[in-house]
């Protein structure tokens, strides 16, 4: 049965304080490395069909820089960092200092830097997460890809693809200072996944 | 009658077409296969946007055919041959299934080429050529078929356009 038909309000919002606390390390992290306040919005916890996903990112065709991990343990998922182009430019002269020469391109330092960046984050954030829920989650290698979103997102889904068309998504957004950089955090989890989770944070499924 | 020109084709979702100025469209592939199939003597066309290779893996209640390929690929065919397509005349175009990051190992993630592998082997056991493919590398595409011509029209963010 699939289990996000079972999933009720007040543990959606339990989710949301899981994606609060997970992004909240992560803009901790990355405050320190910019040296600068790094702000949040209240997270988003959506069940949505395939095709929304991508367009709470500005549509299939957008380009994203993404970085993507698999979670492995207690409680398997897919984890990605998300950054506009434009964000990611800019959060590469703000922090590492690197002025690009090209606007539309990223050279090979550049790509290094983000993907460190989005390293450290997605880390912070699952090392969070374990600590709250007492689970064991680890990261396996990250990998970046720059293109398309709706290209890289699929990649996410392929767990949820053999349960459904839908998708469970704890999705926070992190702005820095004037809302000039914005990052997303997606995760993921399998579907097996929210039984364990939701034991470990004392609101099991009915 | 006033049609849309552009069919979109969503994910996990197939279409067919049988009008000469139909654009089917399906953007975003990544691991994911888009496959179209065209009937060049009556103009009918069909685009499928498949996510998964086989079906057994299914643990759906109500399975989505247009998901996985080895039922796709049949309804797709059905699908067209009830609109008059014949389907001796098939032919079958193709892009996508790629390895959206560099991964070694686990098998989930090699879900590209094995898309694309299921795709060939149903296209094989229906006698359907297969008149072109960009497929597999590590970026993602998005595709349109021109009922008008039978091209295959591919764009990525940074290959630019190819057509077949």
């Amino acid at each position: 049965m699939d289990p996000l038909k079972r999933i009720a309000d007040f543990q959606i919002d339990v989710l949301k304080e899981v994606g609060n606390i997970g992004a909240g390390h992560a803009a901790t992290a990355l405050s320190k490395m910019l040296d600068k306040p790094v702000d949040m919005k209240v997270p988003l916890v959506n069940i949505l069909h395939f095709e929304q996903i991508a367009e709470s990112l500005g549509g299939d065709e957008e380009v994203v820089i993404a970085i993507f991990l698999r979670v492995v343990g207690e409680a398997p998922g897919n984890m990605f960092f998300i950054l506009s182009h434009q964000s990611a430019k800019k959060l590469l002269s703000q922090m590492a200092g690197i002025e690009s020469v090209d606007n539309t391109l990223f050279s090979d330092m550049e790509m290094s830097a983000l993907q460190e960046i989005g390293n450290i984050l997605v880390g912070s954030y699952l090392s969070s997460l374990a600590d709250f829920t007492h689970l064991n989650f680890s990261p396996t290698v990250p990998a970046m890809a720059i293109d398309m979103a709706g290209a890289v997102l699929s990649y996410g889904l392929i767990q949820f693809g053999q349960m459904g068309d839908h998708a469970l998504l704890i999705d926070t957004k992190f702005l820095e200072g004037e809302h000039e950089v914005e990052g997303h955090f997606f995760f993921i989890p399998d579907p097996e996944s929210f039984e364990k989770i939701f034991v470990s944070l004392g609101v099991p499924l009915e | 009658m006033m049609v849309d020109q552009f069919v979109k084709v969503g994910m996990a979702d197939l279409k067919v077409a049988n009008y000469k100025d139909a654009i089917l469209k399906t953007t975003g592939l990544g691991s994911c296969v888009g496959l179209a199939l065209f009937d060049p003597y009556t103009g009918i066309a069909g685009m499928a946007h498949v996510m998964l290779p086989h079906s057994e893996i299914a643990r759906e209640g109500k399975l989505n055919v247009a998901k996985y390929a080895d039922t796709a690929v049949p309804e797709l065919v059905k699908q067209m041959t009830a609109l008059g397509a014949g389907q001796r005349r098939l032919i079958a175009k193709m892009a996508g299934g790629a390895q959206m990051f560099a991964f070694s190992g686990s098998d989930t993630m090699r879900i590209g080429p094995r898309n694309v592998e299921m795709v060939k082997k149903l296209l094989n056991q229906l006698n359907i050529p297969l008149l072109g493919e960009d497929t597999g590398a590590n970026f993602g595409r998005t595709i349109e078929f021109y009922n008008s011509t039978g091209k295959l029209l591919i764009r990525s963010v940074l290959q630019g356009v190819k057509e077949l």
